[in-house]
């Protein structure tokens, strides 16, 4: 789930990597490091800035760059995505590996997680084949001091050739080492003088056959080592960005093609496939690492994760992994929905207040009629509505849901329903977009991309629409509590609103579960691919971080929405219900329209328009339903849910209405934000249409059936 | 000590040493990429509510494997050993 601005909405979709210095003498560095070490945290820390962050692989999807410096020197940051390697097996793995080597970065910080660092040293290995200029951060050092791990980092340091700095990045202090050694790299006070590492003798022998060409031709730009070992490794990926970057004589020269074919040959001949290649090298990086870390990591006691494995088996255990599921799920429902009632109020009392004023202050001026109908009663009336019920609710859901995502709850979820997924052919990585598609379903979207298998990708991506966003939950929400509460208050009815908001997101899920079997069995057939899912070890959330991050971030988030599409949208629905054609009003005539195929789905014509004129953004829909009911005169102050029920009750809804309503909110097109994000993830206009072609026929056919049963039995 | 037996056999609790990566394409470049070479250490510590997959200890993290793909990872079994665990 994204929480940032630069993760929600349409700045989500990001558009490649360019390198934006302030000043010519800016110096680019490269984060790199693995899935999941802190490294947008470092990030953060580095550069002020509020890189979304949370305790699972794979929620950096984007390059961000920010900016900092020190006395001397001033930095572009460039965080590009975790990866395991740099053996370009995946689109982030490219990235990451491309902007090493050929993005020229002035340096390369590898952030390591301190826990694990034998492992993440194959990724600072293989960096450090291709850069001098690298810089060790082994992070988390205060998570590997509680786990009892101790790193000897002068060792590790004089193995490797390269500065070995520990941070402990949330504490922005320990953060300044860094930034030194950073200008002793970049301004060439210390030279790296990096390990070089030894392969097998048969391949050393090939590398030894190509490498002085190579070394001739590539005029040092590169590390011809390097170059070599991927040339003999025949890496496709590279090819591309060999020829842009050197020119694509450099792999058609017959110098080297000969000094290749005799390479080849020859491991050939030794027995060495293309497969096997791959695996000797991947060995020697990882028995290395081993090397590397003998006697310099020592963990004191075996049991150091004694209590990550106690939680695991609350948190998945056969018995208790999905009750727990669904009373975290529902927790965090009755506290939004407890919490939120006040402030609510509250918000619309002040809000609501303040338009009397406006309207005084334009009697006062005597402004004309309808200069006060749009601005007062169109736009700002629609603006108050949507902050008033939707900010709330989400200034504590999100924190809510940020403090589980922090604390590394979320990769448990895909754990433990990656068994029903794998039922549909898809993957349980699937459960982490939905999770995000509560914030934002374009977010999901993006998010669909730590999907590997392009199929499965596409799976979560038509699905992720059938998890209620932001803009929608507030509407469920307030039907529920309308309908099937009653506004009464206290305890109880907000746990009985919390219990039914579980079982509407429960069918969401259920839905999610059902298109997606059917689509791997109709338009995406394919057989579940392989999976591997890291389970990152719990970490205490930053409490008083998360609550003011996510409520901040939030709320700018949610007014500036709120203001650039419900404003102009208020408008425009004032107009249409306020300029009559006859003697009924435009929005009344598309309203009547539509109404016979509303009816029969439930609806009404006005309900079906709202949804319609909220593609821009699901916030509106109640609004304008609203608008359109009040513009027809039954009650013109509005300012609590009884009034809105018996608003609503007045114009023909019932508990059959307010299901169907519900049912269509969860089932119909996506938001135009969402639709623009899948066009540009999937690239393409049929699985864009698609998108939201599935949503609302399945909306549309399960309200039908439904309106039909209720009919028959009243 | 038996050999061929693969990465389903050990239960939660159990360890095993890998004797042979049997997995192919991209499968088993990840489980290249996190490690998993010849003689690594590995430790079964739970499966997920549905019974897979399950989750297992790899050189100091701990990764979720489907059934499926664990047939493919060989293992030596050597339950009770007293080698350094990561």
């Amino acid at each position: 789930m994204g929480l940032t601005n630069s993760s929600l909405g349409i700045k989500a979709v990001d558009s490649g990597l360019e390198i934006k210095k302030q000043r010519k003498s800016d110096k680019v560095i490269a984060l790199a490091g693995n899935p999941n070490v802190g490294k947008s945290t470092v990030f953060n820390g580095l550069t002020g800035m509020n890189q979304h962050t949370g305790n699972w692989p794979g929620k950096t999807v984007a390059n961000a760059q920010g900016y900092c410096s020190t006395k001397n020197q001033s930095y572009v940051m460039v965080d590009i995505p975790g990866t395991y390697s740099l053996m370009a097996h995946s689109a982030e793995e490219e990235v990451a590996r491309n902007f090493i080597c050929f993005g020229d970065p002035d340096a390369v910080v590898v952030v390591c997680d301190a826990t694990c660092l034998e492992r993440n040293l194959n990724l600072v290995l293989q960096t450090i084949e291709i850069s001098k200029k690298v810089i060790v951060c082994v992070n988390l050092m205060d998570e590997a001091k509680r786990k009892n791990i101790t790193i000897d980092l002068t060792a590790i340091s004089k193995r490797l050739g390269v500065p070995v700095v520990s941070t402990v990045a949330r504490k922005t202090k320990s953060l300044s080492v860094l930034m030194n050694t950073l200008d002793k790299v970049t301004g060439n006070t210390t030279q790296n003088s990096p390990l070089q590492i030894q392969y097998p003798e048969i391949i050393e022998e090939a590398i030894g056959i190509i490498e002085p060409i190579v070394r001739k031709k590539s005029l040092n730009k590169l590390n011809s080592r390097w170059l070599s070992l991927k040339l003999l490794d025949e890496d496709e990926s590279l090819v591309q960005e060999i020829n842009s970057y050197f020119g694509e004589d450099f792999l058609k020269s017959p110098e080297l093609f000969i000094a290749l074919e005799k390479a080849h040959k020859m491991l050939a001949q030794a027995g060495i496939t293309s497969d096997k290649f791959k695996d000797m090298i991947v060995t020697a990086l990882v028995n290395l690492a081993e090397r590397v870390c003998d006697n310099a990591v020592t963990y004191e006691k075996n049991k150091y994760s004694v209590s990550d494995r106690k939680i695991d088996k609350i948190l998945t255990s056969r018995a208790t992994g999905y009750p727990v599921m669904l009373l975290l799920l529902a927790f965090i429902f009755w506290i939004t929905i407890a919490g939120a009632n006040y402030p609510s109020q509250l918000i619309a009392d002040g809000l609501f207040w303040f338009q009397d004023r406006l309207t005084d202050f334009f009697n006062y001026i005597h402004a004309p009629e309808w200069l006060n109908g749009i601005l007062v009663l169109g736009m700002y009336r629609v603006l108050a509505w949507v902050v008033s019920v939707m900010l709330p609710p989400m200034a504590i859901f999100f924190p809510l849901f940020t403090l589980l995502e922090d604390a590394g709850y979320l990769p448990r979820v895909a754990y433990n329903l990656d068994k029903p997924f794998k039922r549909c052919c898809a993957c349980g990585k699937q459960a982490l977009t939905m999770c995000m598609g509560f914030g934002c379903n374009a977010a999901g979207v993006v998010g669909c991309r730590i999907i590997d298998s392009p199929r499965e990708r596409l799976l979560a991506i038509l699905t992720n629409n059938f998890v209620p966003c932001n803009g929608r939950f507030p509407t469920l929400i307030a039907i529920l509590t309308m309908f099937f509460i009653g506004a009464a208050g206290g305890a109880f009815s907000s746990l009985l609103s919390a219990l039914l908001l579980t079982i509407v997101i429960l069918a969401g899920v259920l839905i999610t579960f059902g298109v997606t079997r059917l689509l791997s069995k109709t338009l995406l057939k394919g057989v579940p691919s392989s999976f591997t899912l890291e389970l990152p070890p719990y970490r205490r959330p930053q409490i008083g971080r998360v609550i003011v991050r996510s409520i901040f971030d939030r709320t700018l988030f949610v007014l500036g929405r709120a203001i650039v599409v419900a404003a102009p949208a208020g408008l425009v629905i004032w107009l249409l219900a306020n300029i009559y054609i006859g003697d009924v009003s435009l929005l009344n005539h598309c309203a009547a329209f539509l109404d016979p195929f509303a009816q029969l789905m439930g609806l009404d014509g006005v309900i079906l328009i709202a949804f319609i004129l909220g593609f821009p953004a699901n916030e509106i829909v109640i609004p304008i339903i609203i608008m359109a009911y009040m513009a027809q005169g039954s009650i013109l102050e509005l300012d609590s849910l009884v009034q809105m029920k018996q608003l609503f009750v007045d114009n023909g809804w019932s508990w059959v209405t307010a299901i169907c309503m519900m049912m269509f909110s969860l089932m119909h097109w996506p938001c135009s934000t969402t639709l623009m994000t899948i066009k540009k993830e999937t690239n393409s206009k049929k699985w864009t249409l698609l998108a939201a072609v599935i949503p609302t026929l399945i909306g549309i056919v399960a309200c039908i059936v439904f309106a039909s049963i209720a009919r028959l039995f009243l | 000590m038996n050999r061929y037996y693969n990465l389903n056999d050990i239960k939660p609790g159990e360890r095993g040493i890998v004797s042979a990566l049997n997995s192919s394409g991209s499968m088993r470049r990840r489980l290249l990429d996190i490690g998993l070479v010849e003689n690594t250490h590995i430790e079964c510590l739970g499966r997920s509510p549905g019974g897979d997959p399950s989750a297992f200890l790899i050189r100091g993290a701990v990764i979720a494997i489907r059934s499926d793909d664990c047939k493919n990872i060989l293992i030596d079994s050597c339950q009770g050993g007293t080698e350094k665990w990561a």
